[in-house]
């Protein structure tokens, strides 16, 4: 099962994933990160198709799909906020 | 479906405004290098602009050139060392402006390299001053009335002006506004790189590219610009490929 990971330290907000997802599937967080952005979140995990555009707009790497579930905790966190 | 950071891109957050198109070409010149297995003998050559801390962000060679030389940097390497693959990467202001003599010279003498031209029509570095690519009418701090033929001249298009020469073996115009541009850059890139590897010859690829800090736009708008005003300027496709 693929996984969709979120990685908030390298989000800087800008929203371009919100943009192109086609699922409308992604948010911004009221939250903000170390660096004072708020960063990307996934709505929903089960809607998600991993099409990876969200990632491949992301200027910052701040998203990627994992074929194998991921191997830390904390990329599991990362992945639904 | 795998999408993960390439190996050549280094896992550093780097200093690009968000939304910054920067961040996507890097990762995109990655990403090819990865895919044809040529890190450990490719060379880049940075700009000055905001690309100029490359070296931080790429997991491969770099050069630090003065401002407008890659062209002539990134030819001394590949005579000297021509096993390597050597690429350049400059901004609108580096390539077009200051060094614009390097890059007709070295695409004229069909010097064996690649350039990865990333066009945001504006000067991001030293704050949003007009480059020789700023649109007609566009806002920038040295053109506050808009830019004007009169006064300024006209954006200049490189792909255009270099398509006119024998040098090149190939010139594309791309984008990264939308995720279907994202992969057809990424086609382009490689191709270039190919080009190199099989000695063909002078290979560009011109990106355009979202500044949205110096446009005063948002991303969200910034991206509209490029998709709506810069493509309409700079149209997308291949303008030479032999």
């Amino acid at each position: 099962m693929p996984q969709i990971c979120f990685y908030a330290e390298h989000c800087k907000g800008c929203g371009l994933c919100v943009l192109v997802c086609p699922h409308q599937n992604i948010r911004m967080s009221e939250d903000l990160n170390e660096h004072g952005h708020p960063f990307a979140v996934l709505v929903d995990p089960a809607r998600c198709t991993y099409c990876a555009m969200c990632g491949r707009m992301c200027p910052d790497m701040a998203i990627e799909i994992h074929e194998d579930a991921p191997s830390s905790q904390k990329d599991a966190k990362a992945a639904t906020e | 479906m795998e999408f993960r950071r390439p190996k050549t891109l280094k896992n550093v957050l780097t200093h690009y405004c968000p939304g910054c198109g920067h961040g996507i070409v890097h990762r995109l010149v990655a990403e090819v290098i990865d895919e044809l297995g040529i890190r450990e003998r490719t060379i880049g050559t940075a700009p000055v602009g905001c690309a100029v801390f490359l070296y931080d962000y790429m997991n491969c060679d770099i050069i630090e050139c003065a401002h407008g030389r890659p062209p002539a940097v990134a030819t001394g390497i590949k005579r000297v060392l021509p096993d390597r693959i050597v690429f350049t990467y400059q901004g609108d202001g580096d390539l077009a402006a200051i060094g614009m003599a390097e890059t007709i010279h070295a695409a004229n003498r069909g010097e064996n390299i690649t350039v990865i031209f990333v066009n945001n029509a504006i000067y991001g570095m030293t704050g949003g001053q007009m480059a020789p690519t700023t649109l007609m009418g566009q806002w920038s701090t040295t053109s506050p009335a808009g830019r004007g033929q009169l006064g300024e001249g006209g954006p200049i298009k490189v792909c255009e002006m270099l398509s006119a020469l024998d040098g090149p073996c190939y010139l594309e115009r791309v984008a990264v506004s939308t995720p279907k541009d994202v992969l057809r850059t990424q086609k382009a890139i490689r191709k270039a790189f190919e080009k190199q590897i099989d000695g063909k010859g002078f290979s560009l690829v011109e990106v355009l590219s979202m500044c949205p800090t110096d446009w005063k736009l948002s991303p969200k708008e910034a991206v509209e610009f490029v998709n709506e005003k810069m493509k309409a300027v700079f149209p997308l496709g291949v303008f030479k490929d032999r």
